[in-house]
């Protein structure tokens, strides 16, 4: 039986998607953007991750519970030995502060079918369903087409929030048992795309073209960078872009947000993390307007 | 607004409230006086009632369209000594305490001292209610393990139907004297007192005509001397208003919304019932009226509009009346629990919304004031449009209007006993409570402090807190071998304090019946006219008494970590966790943060906790349920707090939930406050496991923050999430739209946030006003943030 890694479920997720949904993070994606929001969401692999204000200076439980020696503690700062860890998960076990949490967890599609069925009546009443999104869901190829499936068989809503860096043959397997598309565009000019992103977007493209021309329901989402895509040059060429696919109404615009500077801290990965500006609500607007005047229908936030 | 009601909306909100003296003194004197000797008791209350009526100052402010006051002005509060006689400490604590505090002038505290004290000291009824009670009823009232609604309060609970707006006083004159013609002294052992009570109601319909008609004079020497013919011509309109109602049938919206508030101040007057009084389905009670009006010509939507706003400011203008000890501290608001009904469906089953129903919410939207509540019944059949339209006053972050589920009250209702069509008309009042209106007395007779039974049960009996044995032996907890047998010690300590409960308020009941009756509330109530019974003694079509349960999220979770960390996974034994729980975790945070942290909690749609609640409700429900009242009728529950469990947290040491000692308990159904981490429909989820029908009202309260319904978008996805909780039977869910930051900065500034008004507990309040820890409260009440 194919699994899965995700490492969050959100529900009452009311911004990916129609009604009130069920999103679920998949864990592992191959873009690395500068800006991401999700930095746990990188990795395939589980990882530790720790909450530094939540430590307690007095407390040595980790270290003592620690079969590999990897955790060493002055005061309230915690270094782990990432060589030495293999993710027991006994530190998170004994720290009752919740300073310590491992993320992401294998899951069966049987798991994740009870979690879902969980919100089924909110699903029903407001039209809603589940969204996969991550990461890229798309690198549990095996395990999303099985858990697809089975959600075939219940009737539910699904949506798939993709960054369409995958192989077609991937996409391919499951397009049928998607209903919406949300597909993350990010840079229209290939090398500013991968000098940000670290890959080319001509796949990502071609991808898309490909789902349109199927005649699938797609709705792009576009995170806005104050300095690398929210010029007026950069948004004209989205438009030309996405006006040539032709199929293409809905059009989510998402202002940058520095949540993810925290995150990077508490996976302490190497570097820290560029800090980004988001446009001001003004230029966002004007945005707004260029895509709407261009004959899409725009939603902003979420 | 239009002008007059601006300054009118000015004035009660400048008001700050006050303590007056007025009905106290005139009531002493009548009970001084002869014509109190010699009666039967309902006469002597009607007697008294009417001498109220006859002497009290009658109050007519400027730009006024509805008139009356209880008092001799508005925010002027009065006291009912024959209730309690306030002593001179309790006033000095009305007047300086901080919170929910009323003036109160040296003339007072001289005629209370002189007069008012050395007549009632004794007679009041709390004096008769503390004197009769015995010692095990004392020991866990002083314990903090119930509390007694009557003891500073008389029952109320109870709201009007549509009768007034088609019988005059008169009518119900008729209706009395044809209950006497037909009493049948030779078969009915009964029908001597029955005709004292029905003497009662008669000499009440009179006082309140009386009563009017003063107005109705006062308003003509106005306008005698008003110079500015357009004041003088409304004047003599409101004096054309009182001397036609309450005697005849209104005529128009206008008469009618006076006819309800004469009505309205009777029963205030009479005597301090708990939730004042509530004309209850407005919008149906008025929308004939209403149409008429558009339909002749006489009336505009501008017109209704300002006539309600006026009728909205004569509610504001009649703060609680003082309360002082556990009753201060069950109930610390202003506010009198006037919960004006929009929405439902009719007696025919459809659906009930109309023009009036859209135009109240304008009304709520734009008045902004404390009182009268207001809430939406929202059925099945219920427009989405409704509910939206009530979404989008919620979304300013007013505490209005609260949203129920118009079929979970009529299951309840009918599951009751009651008939369908009774059921269709009723609705809820009060916080939460359901009721059917103009037909039933349904008495909250105390909050019942779950969390505190069990405490004792683990102490074998003993208050941990003061040493003292008030329970039963139900056994060393350290000897239970199992959580089922720890489970059964508890629902023999919960059947022995409800017992306890019960006893006492069957003293109680009979002490207001004796006493008290209220023969102008009986003549309002289906059928305490063709019965020929006061409301206090089974003269209504139903008689409902309810013992609150609080505290069931805190009860939940602290069951669910003795059962998960004691028995299943075995981290503490019970002997080590009684003697952290002693200490107040002092020496053991770590095992604390466990209890935080590592335990399944309430709130999350988890089955290993959600069970237990489950267990706790059927066993609250099973020692409740179905209990006779000394009234004809059976006891229920329904599971609300109003304030109290800050009140009934401070008396409840540290838990196995890891809350410290007198920390607030959970409100209502909720989750403990900050446990619920998976979002409003895990909590959703989690609260309607239990079986909301099988109580007469329950309160979910979530906050959400702004931006959540920031959009059309959001405002739908909300819709949808209280469609899917009424779905699920849920009764009510309340809203509390604000963000945390705002609530620390009204703290720090709370002459910024004057107009802040938030959902306390099933009821909403300044937040200003309110106590420091109950406004810490509230903030730390999770917020579910966009995801």
């Amino acid at each position: 039986m194919a699994k899965g890694i995700i490492f969050d479920i959100k529900r009452y997720a009311i911004h990916d998607g129609p009604g009130i949904r069920t999103t679920i993070f998949l864990k592992g994606c191959s873009l690395r953007c500068q800006w991401c929001q999700n930095p746990e969401g990188q990795e395939t692999n589980p990882e530790i991750i720790l909450r530094s204000s939540r430590c307690a200076r007095e407390c040595n439980e980790c270290v003592s519970a620690c079969p590999q020696d990897a955790i060493s503690k002055d005061g309230n700062s915690i270094e782990i030995d990432k060589a030495k860890c293999d993710l027991c998960a006994k530190c998170e076990e004994v720290c009752v502060y919740e300073a310590l949490e491992i993320v992401g967890r294998e899951v069966t599609v049987q798991e994740l079918l009870a979690e879902i069925e969980k919100d089924r009546i909110f699903f029903d009443e407001s039209g809603g369903g589940i969204t996969f999104s991550g990461g890229e869901p798309l690198m549990h190829v095996d395990f999303l087409e099985a858990l697809l499936k089975e959600i075939g068989k219940k009737n539910i809503h699904v949506t798939l929030d993709t960054s369409g860096y995958v192989s077609f043959e991937d996409l391919s397997r499951i397009y049928d048992k998607v209903d919406l598309f949300l597909y993350d565009l990010k840079i229209m000019d290939d090398e500013k795309h991968e000098k940000y992103t670290g890959v080319s977007n001509k796949l990502i493209l071609e991808n898309l073209r490909k789902l349109t021309e199927l005649g699938k329901s797609v709705a792009v989402r576009i995170p806005l960078i104050s300095g690398i895509n929210d010029d007026n040059q950069s948004i004209h060429m989205f438009v030309d872009f996405l006006q040539s696919l032709k199929s293409i109404k809905q059009i989510n615009l998402l202002s940058y947000h520095r949540g993810g500077c925290e995150k990077y801290k508490r996976l302490r990965k190497e570097g820290s993390p560029i800090t980004f500006q988001s446009p001001s609500d003004e230029r966002i607007e004007d945005i707004k307007k260029i895509f709407t005047d261009s004959g899409f229908s725009v939603k902003t936030g979420g | 607004m239009k002008e007059r009601i601006k300054k009118l909306r000015e004035q009660s909100l400048s008001i700050k409230p006050y303590v007056t003296p007025e009905r106290a003194k005139l009531i002493t004197e009548f009970y001084k006086s002869d014509a109190a000797d010699k009666v039967s008791s309902p006469v002597r209350r009607a007697l008294a009632f009417k001498y109220l009526l006859e002497n009290k100052v009658v109050c007519i402010s400027e730009n006024e369209l509805i008139v009356g006051e209880r008092g001799p002005a508005p925010r002027a509060t009065p006291t009912y000594p024959e209730i309690t006689a306030h002593s001179l400490e309790d006033l000095r604590i009305l007047n300086t305490r901080k919170k929910t505090s009323f003036a109160v002038d040296a003339e007072t505290k001289k005629l209370y001292e002189e007069e008012i004290i050395p007549f009632w000291k004794g007679k009041a009824i709390r004096d008769k209610i503390f004197g009769e009670m015995p010692e095990e009823w004392k020991a866990a009232y002083e314990a903090g393990v119930f509390t007694e609604f009557m003891e500073q309060r008389a029952p109320g609970h109870t709201v009007l139907d549509d009768k007034i707006y088609k019988k005059g006083f008169i009518d119900f004159k008729k209706d009395i004297e044809r209950s006497i013609e037909n009493l049948d002294s030779s078969n009915d052992p009964e029908a001597a007192k029955k005709n004292e009570e029905l003497k009662a109601m008669e000499i009440c319909t009179d006082a309140l005509i009386m009563y009017a008609e003063r107005h109705a004079e006062k308003a003509r020497e106005l306008a005698k001397k008003e110079k500015n013919p357009e004041k003088r011509k409304g004047l003599e309109r409101i004096a054309e208003n009182c001397s036609r109602v309450p005697a005849r049938t209104p005529r128009d919206f206008w008469e009618a919304l006076q006819y309800y508030w004469f009505v309205h101040l009777g029963v205030i007057i009479e005597l301090n019932t708990w939730d004042s009084f509530n004309p209850g389905r407005l919008d149906q009670h008025l929308y004939p009226f209403y149409k008429k009006g558009l339909e002749e010509g006489t009336l505009t939507r501008e017109k209704a509009t300002e006539l309600l706003q006026a009728f909205w400011i004569k509610f504001n203008n009649q703060p609680a009346p003082p309360k002082v000890g556990v009753t201060a501290e069950e109930s610390a608001t202003y506010t009198d629990f006037a919960l004006i009904n929009t929405g439902g469906i009719k007696q025919d089953g459809s659906d009930a919304v109309n023009e009036l129903s859209y135009l109240i919410l304008d009304v709520v939207e734009e008045m902004r004031i404390l009182q009268p509540s207001s809430m939406v019944q929202i059925s099945k059949k219920t427009p989405d449009a409704f509910l939206k339209r009530a979404l989008k006053i919620i979304k300013t972050g007013f505490g209005q209007p609260s949203v129920f589920n118009t079929d979970a009250i009529v299951q309840e209702l009918v599951r009751q006993g009651k008939s369908v069509e009774d059921a269709r008309n009723g609705g809820a009042s009060g916080c939460v409570e359901t009721g059917a209106f103009g037909k039933e007395n349904y008495n909250l007779t105390g909050y019942f402090n779950l969390t505190k039974v069990f405490e004792i049960t683990l102490n074998n009996g003993v208050d941990p807190r003061t040493g003292k044995e008030i329970g039963l032996k139900t056994g060393d907890a350290s000897s239970f071998k199992s959580f089922e047998d720890l489970f059964e010690a508890f629902k023999k300590q919960l059947n022995y304090f409800v017992d306890i409960k019960v006893k006492g308020n069957d003293v109680i009941e009979r002490l207001y019946a004796e006493y008290l009756p209220s023969p102008f509330l009986s003549l309002l109530i289906d059928d305490c006219i063709a019965k020929g019974k006061d409301y206090h003694d089974g003269g209504a079509r139903y008689n409902t008494s309810y013992i609150m349960g609080v505290g069931l999220g805190t009860l939940t979770d602290v069951l669910t970590s003795v059962k998960y960390n004691v028995f299943d996974e075995k981290k503490v034994s019970m002997q080590d966790l009684l003697k952290v729980l002693e200490n107040n975790f002092e020496a053991d945070e770590p095992l604390r943060q466990r209890f935080l942290n590592k335990t399944p909690k309430y709130g999350n749609d988890d089955d290993y906790t959600d069970e237990i609640m489950r267990s706790i409700f059927e066993a609250y429900y099973s020692a409740v349920r179905g209990r006779p009242n000394t009234k004809g009728g059976f006891y229920e529950i329904n599971l609300l707090p109003t304030t109290v469990h800050i009140y009934f947290g401070k008396v409840v040491g540290a838990t196995p939930d890891g809350r410290k000692a007198s920390e607030p308990l959970s409100e209502g159904i909720s989750p403990v406050q900050g446990a619920d981490r998976k979002g409003p429909t895990a909590v959703i989820k989690s609260a309607s496991k239990m079986d909301h029908v099988r109580t007469g009202g329950t309160l979910l309260n979530q906050k959400f923050t702004p931006h959540l319904l920031a959009d059309e978008d959001g405002i739908d996805k909300l819709a949808h999430l209280i469609r899917s909780y009424f779905k699920l039977d849920g009764h009510h869910i309340q809203l509390n739209v604000v963000s945390a930051d705002m609530l620390r900065d009204a703290q720090k500034n709370p002459g910024k946030y004057r107009d802040l008004i938030v959902r306390v507990a099933g009821y909403s309040d300044y937040f200003v006003d309110i106590a420091v820890d109950l406004q810490d409260e509230i903030i730390k009440r999770t917020e579910h943030k966009s995801f």
